[in-house]
């Protein structure tokens, strides 16, 4: 054949031809463990150009390194998905949003094998109405598998909390799952700035969901709640992995905008000596990951909308996504999965609608981007 | 072409509808070349004369002789293994190089799964097919002769075993390739007289040329709409670079919902393809199956393209009905109520089908923009099959839901219409800024 340019469709014709030729008689357990191998080789040596063939199961399969049978920690690894920022009007006056949740559940019901709990990642309604907190609980409950909630600003401000912790309990709680100690943090307090300027409820809320907003506060966890924290981990030990959820970052990315979190240092002390511990929050409604000493920070997609990367502060290490396509209500927004291994890190798939999925490893974040790095545009850091 | 020829030959492609349409058992005689069947002038007002050359392959460039060899294969049903289908059966010059019918007949009677795309400005397209599971002209050649129910030819070795006993080919191959025939060099032929098919010279290639007239008052309200509510020009995109009405990408948008299976199938189809399928494989699926309904999905494995097809080229619409991947609209006006509605709901429905809350006037508007990007070659037939349509269209709408294009019903909820539609009814297009509230 005469030397010729090959396609984009060619390679991946090409390389898609040699992996299944190379499985052509397998079994399923074997296709999973070699494929396996060999994505692993092939992250390893940091290749993964984007259109490298990739099988889609990849993303799914529980065969990962240390991630099969019981690892030292005692923990045994787990699915779970996660479903954030959905920012619910009354379904009478805004339907994108709705059409767009009841996507992420239809992903979530969808999955195979189902997760072992599905995360909220707070802002289930938009301005804190009751209504659209019912609404939101409404679509959630046809989630098959068990739902996890978590408050977000959105949701608090309002009335301070009252319906949110009618409906839901408590926002801030933990418990263990299969060795793995989860926290639920109510990370989006702020301190008062309503009651001087005689603030109505509504104008307290308003003011909350905006940003480049001056008047409002930072987020914080709070003294009181860091307390709580303190105590919860105090019977745990530092061998155990730990994995936070939490609405704002937990680190300080953005000011103005409120990607941030006030007494991030304070919360990062009292975490630091445990040696796996995974954030994952919302709020920022785009694809972010960071590491910051033993901590993993993993960013959750919105199903409502995609905020723009900020003009500074944005972690070297998050693989960008491109920005969203104007015309295309789910693009840059979606859900996402996340397995949490025997190991006792944390490996997250971006369900991306619209856009192929993209999986990141803490292997990555760990290894502070020399290993396993997944396909990213090529954007400068800044 | 004169008058008479050409009610001639719109009397035989009428004749042979007919004759399709009453005995769809019988196989179609193979298409002789006429005028029609002529490569084309590059002097078309529109003609994107660059990007014409950067689709040229360089191991294939254009040649008289090579383009004379391949129209003689594209209406050669030698290439059939009963002699009876050839490229033209599906792609006839004077049907807009499809066959105007909703899904193609092959040997033996047997028809397939999906519509047969146009060759016209073909050599534009980033990828063939309507899944683009091909990403050339001479690579999408090689699979319909080989396909069991298009031209069903067992292998590429009879094909050129066949090929070689006859002498004319023997002598053709020889003096474009220089050696006798095979199937590289037949699928290199075939594309090249493909390549000679381009339709450009419009009423709007003309306007946007700079001549007011060109476009009547109702085309210019139409191309507004394209542009604007119909939301059209998202997908379909035109540029002078590109002029093409194709943004070459694949989205959902809802026909292949239509059947309940669908998702069913999406499955079933993650399943086979694990088992280690190559593009041959993928290529019957396409064709032949139920699975054909998932689309991109056969050749991505990617979630999002799950009952994703090619956007198509908007050129030459009423020469190349009925429309859409499996080619189940019958006229122009089903396809914009189709949109209209928020095309049909499934999850993996594309983020840019929404409900357009268009009026019947501007269907009517944007159906004559369509019209409008017809070439001049085409346009006899173009406007009969346009005042067919116009009539049917005026009595039978089956997909028009007004309700679901207006956001009044199901899951949208009350109120819709306009650019900023689903912000709902009574408010202002523009919300204040809670961000300037209580500000400093």
């Amino acid at each position: 054949m005469a030397a010729r340019h090959k396609s984009v469709e060619t390679k991946f014709y090409e390389d898609r031809d040699r992996v299944l030729k190379a499985l052509r008689n397998c079994d399923r357990r074997t296709f999973l463990k070699i494929s396996a191998a060999t994505m692993g080789a092939v992250m390893a040596k940091g290749l993964m150009p984007p259109h490298t063939f990739q099988l889609v199961e990849m993303a799914n399969a529980a065969v990962e390194k240390g991630s099969s049978g019981v690892g030292a920690s005692g923990s045994a690894p787990f699915r779970f998905a996660y479903i954030s920022d959905s920012h619910l009007y009354e379904r009478t006056l805004n339907q994108r949003f709705v059409r767009s949740i009841v996507k992420a559940v239809d992903d979530v019901n969808a999955l195979d094998p189902q997760p072992d709990f599905v995360l909220y990642g707070g802002d289930l309604a938009q301005l804190g109405a009751p209504a659209q907190l019912e609404q939101g609980k409404q679509i959630l409950s046809a989630v098959k598998a068990p739902v996890k909630m978590m408050v977000g600003e959105h949701d608090w401000f309002l009335d301070m909390g009252e319906k949110w912790q009618e409906m839901f309990g408590p926002p801030t709680y933990s418990f263990d799952w299969k060795g793995v100690h989860v926290v639920v943090l109510m990370s989006v307090y702020e301190k008062d700035f309503w009651t001087a300027r005689k603030m109505t409820p509504e104008e307290r809320m308003q003011t909350v969901a905006g940003l480049d907003n001056a008047v409002q506060s930072r987020f914080e966890v709070g003294e009181k709640q860091r307390e709580w924290l303190k105590q919860d981990l105090a019977k745990v030990p530092s061998t155990t992995p730990i994995v936070v959820f939490s609405h704002s970052p937990l680190y300080k990315y953005y000011r103005n905008w409120n990607f941030w979190t006030d007494d991030a240092d304070e919360v990062q002390a009292i975490l630091k000596p445990y040696d796996k511990v995974t954030v994952i929050h919302g709020h920022t409604h785009q694809m972010l990951q960071n590491q910051i000493g033993n901590i993993s920070f993993y960013g959750m997609l919105s199903t409502a909308w995609p905020w723009p990367y900020a003009p500074e502060g944005l972690p070297a290490l998050t693989i960008q996504m491109n920005r969203a396509d104007p015309f295309d209500q789910f693009d840059g927004c979606g859900d996402g999965q996340a397995t949490a291994r025997a190991d006792g890190l944390v490996d997250t798939v971006y369900n991306l609608w619209d856009r192929n999925p993209v999986t990141v490893k803490a292997d990555y974040l760990v290894s502070r981007g020399k290993t396993d790095q997944p396909p990213a545009p090529q954007f400068a850091s800044y | 072409m004169s008058g008479r020829r050409l009610t001639v030959v719109v009397l035989i492609a009428a004749g042979i509808a007919i004759c399709v349409g009453h005995a769809a058992r019988a196989t179609m005689p193979p298409p002789k070349p006429g005028p029609l069947a002529e490569p084309k002038s590059a002097h078309q007002t529109g003609f994107p004369e660059q990007l014409y050359k950067f689709g040229v392959p360089s191991d294939n460039p254009q040649t008289p002789a090579k383009v004379a060899l391949g129209k003689a294969l594209f209406f050669d049903a030698r290439l059939s293994v009963d002699n009876t289908v050839s490229c033209a059966n599906c792609h006839d010059p004077d049907k807009g190089f499809t066959d105007q019918l909703p899904t193609s007949m092959g040997v033996h009677a047997k028809f397939g799964q999906r519509n047969a795309p146009t060759i016209l400005n073909s050599t534009f397209n980033i990828a063939q097919f309507w899944d683009g599971r091909r990403p050339t002209l001479e690579d999408q050649a090689r699979d319909p002769i080989l396909n069991p129910i298009e031209m069903g030819m067992p292998d590429q070795q009879t094909v050129v075993t066949k090929l070689g006993s006859i002498p004319e080919y023997q002598k053709q191959f020889n003096a474009v390739f220089g050696s006798a025939p095979n199937y590289d060099n037949l699928v290199k032929a075939i594309a090249s007289y493909e390549r000679t098919q381009i339709a450009f010279d419009s009423p709007f290639d003309r306007f946007i040329a700079g001549d007011e007239k060109a476009l009547t008052a109702q085309q210019k309200r139409g191309w507004a709409i394209f542009n604007g509510q119909g939301r059209c020009m998202s997908c379909h995109g035109w540029n002078p670079t590109r002029p093409l009405f194709t943004d070459d990408r694949f989205h959902n948008i809802g026909v292949s919902a239509h059947s309940a299976k669908f998702v069913p199938h999406a499955r079933q189809a993650l399943a086979l393809l694990s088992q280690a399928a190559g593009p041959e494989q993928i290529d019957r699926l396409a064709i032949s199956t139920d699975i054909s309904e998932v689309g991109r999905f056969l050749v991505s494995k990617q979630p999002h393209d799950i009952g994703a097809f090619r956007t198509m080229g908007l050129r030459n619409l009423f020469v190349t009905e009925p429309y859409f991947h499996d080619g189940s609209q019958a006229t122009i006006w089903d396809t914009l109520d189709h949109y209209n509605k928020g095309g049909v709901q499934n999850p993996f429905l594309d983020g840019g089908i929404v409900p357009l809350g268009l009026s019947e006037q501007q269907e009517d508007d944007l159906a004559a923009f369509l019209m409008s990007l017809t070439s001049e070659r085409d346009m006899g037939r173009a406007k009969t099959e346009y005042e067919r349509q116009f009539k049917i269209s005026r009595t039978t709408r089956p997909q028009r839901d007004t309700a679901a294009a207006m956001g009044l019903k199901g899951s949208k909820g009350p109120g819709f219409g306009g650019p900023f539609g689903d912000i709902g009814p009574g408010e202002s297009a523009m919300q204040e800024n809670p961000a300037s509230l209580g500000g400093d």
